[in-house]
């Protein structure tokens, strides 16, 4: 156990020895106490979130409401918060929250505030509150359930059940806990008016709670020690914050056992960060990770090489040695989830399932792939954004259909990974902005999925420069318009039509430039016009661009040309001088 | 119905290697050593052949009294080495083929981890799983 809480975060204070029952204690309090700020643990949440996903701190209002409820001077309790450190640090980590208890309790019991004080046998700190379910918890919790056996078994229910209770009950009757929630009064659901509807619960319900779970987050709570307890509050904190209807639903489901395992479910703002981290590694949220690149990125989290290569067996569910967004979301949260502490499982939870976390958060990416697009804001290239949308709802619908999708757009984007780097993310901010309505996308068109997205992608290899764009477009419209057609024919059609849309593509919209070509089933759009203009603006800005670029460069030119001439002219002068030299120097 | 499964690298040192628990394990550590000098063998006689003609599948290396031990080499040069028990008359050649088929996909499935490094020893728990799975089927 001394490991557990010494390890936690900091190097400073000595190692705790807790007790079992103090160990129980503390933890809950902790839990407590980092989850009653709705927001996240720390000051800060969601850099928090970002920047140490392994620490669960408690935050500064309820523990200092705590340690005021512990009845102490307020100088003791100043020294305490010194000397466990948390002044140090600048926040509340498991660590310095349990010295600071058993710091407290020392103080109770009349000894001297000081580090040596911890290491020895102390009761339980006591925290008057005005109910008297908190004192007789805080002051006896054996007594209060019998036996010790069950303590733990009940404290593990009662933290995730005081959580639900406490965000769904205080969502919804708030009024009315908050005249209850006295004495400690900044967050109201930091009360015992939760615990005592969880206690009611719980009484009635124990038999009903299916204990299997429980028991197993038994050992799970007590070997891993105060980390999870308190880390095992963010994400069940987050999941009932976050996602009201699960938390409903999962008290439903709790006495019903159809999930679980609330650790592994992934909350829409873990989400949110997975898919970020994505991106970072891999633009195109529907291609993959390769497995070097994962490799790097997860050795970042400083797990031990076995349990990386654990957790990724776990989660590269087709063991092709890439990550797909929702592999790599699977990976990220366990990595998350055993920083938090938790035992790593015998099997991927269905909750980490690649198809559950597509079927679950389809949306999620495209919000993000929106966000990008206002920010990125490329004109081109807007009809793959259809392809892409309905490429994607089709990935949702069939599970086996973006295997070779992705096998191929894979393929190639490893293969060109520059040009495709700046080629996916403008399908990526195409599509969703299809999807925003901007341009209603033209309904008729069945997806044309991998064929075309290589072809953008291998065109764009071909055209690395400025043509890419106007050619992309151009050529991407014929392209996806000729759906019959497999992808061999149409590459030599693309070429076809690259140097006629090079010279053509300022005036005409993309659809008279598709005429020309020799495949040309083209449905005229009236929207593609509309996307033509501003294409053609932005071509035509990028032209005079380029032409300013090419008469500064043009006499760049010319002036070295000059002084390479004056160059030449001053090394003959000085080899006439030299040969003048040279039979006198002979001699 | 494997009493001993082996996965061996090409520099001739075991990546993996697991016994039945109940019987001596020393004893079949042994009978994979000198089986792979069996294994050499019938390398070296195909390796004139091309490579691609020479099977992954080297069947019976040698039978014992109470066992038999069967080979299976990669292209990589990784061998698989299994010890049956002899009283298991029902285990025809097909069904061996397919378990070293399995081992085989389970180990490609190892190396496609990009944090196995090559040349480590095999602690993937999906191939502990397995290999159990093949083990356990002795009855």
């Amino acid at each position: 156990m001394e490991a557990a809480a010494g390890g936690g975060c900091g190097s400073g204070p000595p190692p705790l020895l807790l007790s079992e029952g103090e160990q129980q204690c503390y933890s809950e309090l902790f839990a407590r106490c980092a989850g009653a700020t709705g927001g996240g643990p720390g000051p800060v949440p969601p850099d928090a979130t970002r920047v140490a996903p392994g620490t669960a701190t408690a935050a500064a209002g309820p523990v200092a409401d705590l340690f005021r409820a512990s009845q102490l001077p307020a100088e003791t309790l100043h020294q305490i918060t010194e000397l466990c450190g948390a002044k140090r640090v600048g926040y509340f980590g498991p660590t310095q929250f349990y010295i600071a208890l058993k710091l407290i309790a020392a103080a109770q019991s009349g000894l001297p505030v000081r580090i040596e004080s911890i290491k020895c046998e102390l009761p339980l700190p006591r925290f008057m509150m005005s109910k008297n379910d908190g004192e007789i918890r805080f002051g006896n919790p054996a007594e209060l359930h019998g036996t010790k056996a069950q303590i733990p078994y009940l404290t593990t229910e009662k933290n995730s059940f005081k959580r639900t209770d406490d965000e769904d009950k205080q969502e919804t009757q708030s009024p009315t806990m908050s005249p209850l929630a006295s004495p400690p009064s900044s967050p109201p659901h930091y009360q015992r008016v939760p615990l005592s509807h969880g206690y009611s619960k719980l009484r009635s319900s124990t038999e009903q709670m299916h204990p299997a779970p429980y028991e197993a987050r038994q050992p799970l709570v007590q070997p891993e020690g105060p980390s999870s307890g308190g880390s095992g509050s963010k994400p069940l904190r987050h999941q009932a914050s976050l996602i009201r209807s699960f938390s409903v639903e999962r008290e439903l489901q709790d006495s019903s056992s159809s999930y679980p395992d609330e650790p592994w479910r992934i909350t829409a703002e873990q989400r949110e960060y997975y898919v970020n981290q994505f991106r970072s590694l891999q633009p195109d949220p529907s291609s993959f990770i390769s497995g070097s690149v994962a490799k790097n990125f997860f050795t970042k989290s400083k797990l031990s090489i076995p349990e990386l290569s654990y957790i990724w067996e776990l989660s590269d569910a087709d063991c092709d040695g890439a990550l797909t967004l929702p592999e790599f979301c699977a990976a990220f949260h366990l990595i998350v989830a055993r920083k938090n502490g938790y035992p790593l499982p015998e099997g991927l939870p269905p909750t980490l399932q690649p198809d559950y976390l597509q079927a679950a958060f389809p949306k999620p990416k495209r919000e993000c792939a929106l966000y990008d697009s206002y920010s990125e804001s490329l004109p081109a290239n807007q009809q793959p954004r259809d392809l892409n949308r309905m490429e994607k709802a089709s990935v949702k619908d069939m599970a086996d259909f973006p295997v070779p999708t992705q096998d191929v757009t894979g393929d190639d984007k490893q293969a060109l990974k520059s040009a495709t780097n700046e080629a996916l993310p403008k399908d990526v901010s195409e599509e969703p902005a299809t999807k925003s309505g901007l341009l209603p996308p033209p309904p008729a068109l069945p997806p044309r999925p991998c064929p075309s997205q290589s072809e953008q992608v291998s065109e764009a290899e071909l055209l690395p420069q400025l043509n890419r764009a106007p050619s992309q477009t151009a050529e991407s419209s014929p392209a996806k318009k000729d759906t019959p057609y497999s992808q061999p024919p149409s590459k030599p059609i693309r070429r076809k039509l690259r140097p006629e849309n090079q010279t053509t593509e300022n005036q005409e919209p993309p659809t008279t430039v598709s005429g020309p070509a020799p495949v040309a089933t083209v449905k005229p759009h009236p929207t593609v016009q509309k996307q033509s203009s501003k294409q053609k603006k932005a071509i035509q800005t990028a032209i005079r661009k380029n032409k300013e670029a090419n008469a500064v460069l043009a006499r760049l030119n010319s002036e070295l040309q000059q002084q390479l001439k004056e160059v030449h002219q001053e090394r003959i002068a000085l080899e006439n001088q030299l040969e003048q030299l040279r039979p006198v120097t002979v001699l | 119905m494997a009493v001993c499964v082996a996965v061996i690298a090409k520099e001739n040192y075991p990546l993996y290697i697991r016994s039945a628990p109940t019987e001596n394990e020393l004893k079949f550590h042994y009978m994979v050593h000198t089986s792979l000098d069996v294994v050499d063998e019938k390398i070296s006689a195909m390796g004139k052949a091309l490579v691609d003609q020479r099977e992954l599948y080297l069947g019976l290396l040698y039978p014992t009294e109470d066992y038999k031990v069967y080979g299976y080499v990669t292209n990589s040069k990784v061998k698989f080495v299994m010890v049956v028990d002899s009283s298991n008359t029902a285990l025809r050649d097909n069904e061996i083929r397919s378990m070293f088929r399995k081992l085989h996909n389970s180990y490609t499935d190892v190396m496609c981890n990009p944090f196995y490094n090559p040349g480590d020893r095999i602690q993937s728990r999906a191939f502990d799983n397995m290999v159990t799975s093949m083990m356990i089927q002795v009855c």
